[in-house]
């Protein structure tokens, strides 16, 4: 049953982000990008890591595709009355997209041969389910990384504060 | 047949190389931009499904610095792109040529 769900979101998440590259709308880019995240929560889910997939909901589908709309609004691009891409970039891209798949492919290929294989975990208790493990490793283990992200975070806040504000007597910049 | 880490490690690997694609293809920087959050999530699927089955917490750990990694990059990346429209009045990679010649 979940093998069926599994090749359900699989199917949705890898076509909606094709769909992210090829539409020529970038509204429809934004929406798609929205369809394939939840698609890959949906999958969090199938893996256990429930925590993870309302985080992917609210941080990505919420935040960043809302952000990236509003910029796509703020932004009049004339995305619609030019062509998205040269066919000689569709070519070249394609090739580098084939490189690109037959190297992962080879190296998963070969992963499979020789790693020993991982008995299914429905067994025991699922690690990722717990919001008390999160917890523990964030707290313990993981507490410097955590207190560097909170910093990085006001970096960022400060950095985008800095970045939008207008600024009159800069011309020496342009 | 059941599906194991393979599968998801096959899947993490097609979505990161759409989004490679895409970011090699497209000429919108905000598109452009979207292909690079594609591809972080798709190394996300990749982490997610190794602390799974090796059943330990770490992967998932990760992914959450991850999110909030991913949150603080997009909100500077978005205020770049306003500020260089503000500038240019464009955000087409071809008309972004300052630095040719």
């Amino acid at each position: 049953m979940s093998d069926i769900f599994f090749y359900l979101f699989a199917a949705l998440t890898a076509g909606s982000a094709l769909a992210v590259v090829f539409t020529k709308n970038t509204v429809a880019s934004a929406l798609s990008l929205l369809v394939s995240l939840v698609g890959v929560s949906a999958l969090f889910i199938l893996l256990d890591a429930f925590l993870l997939a309302a985080l992917m909901v609210f941080v990505y589908a919420g935040a960043v595709v809302a952000l990236f709309l509003f910029i796509v609004m703020l932004i009049d691009s004339h995305g619609g009355d030019r062509k998205p891409f040269k066919k000689a970039t569709l070519v070249s891209g394609f090739l580098a997209f084939a490189l690109l798949v037959l190297g992962l492919a080879s190296f998963a290929k070969r992963g499979a041969q020789e790693v020993i294989a991982f008995d299914a975990p429905s067994a025991s208790v699922p690690v990722g389910a717990s919001l008390r493990a999160y917890g523990e490793q964030l707290f313990t283990t993981y507490l410097l990384p955590v207190q560097i992200v909170g910093f990085l975070l006001l970096i960022a806040m400060l950095g985008v504060i800095v970045l939008s504000k207008k600024f009159e007597g800069m011309e020496d910049v342009k | 047949m059941t599906v194991g880490l393979n599968e998801y490690l096959y899947l993490s690997a097609v979505l990161f190389a759409i989004g490679f694609f895409g970011v090699l293809l497209r000429k919108n920087t905000l598109v452009i931009y979207m292909c690079l959050e594609l591809m972080l999530v798709a190394s996300t699927v990749a982490l997610v499904a190794f602390s799974h089955f090796n059943r330990t917490m770490d992967g998932n750990v990760f992914v959450f610095f991850i999110l909030t990694v991913a949150a603080a990059e997009v909100a500077v990346g978005l205020a770049i792109i306003v500020a260089l429209f503000r500038r240019r009045q464009t955000i087409q990679v071809e008309e972004l040529n300052a630095l040719k010649n």
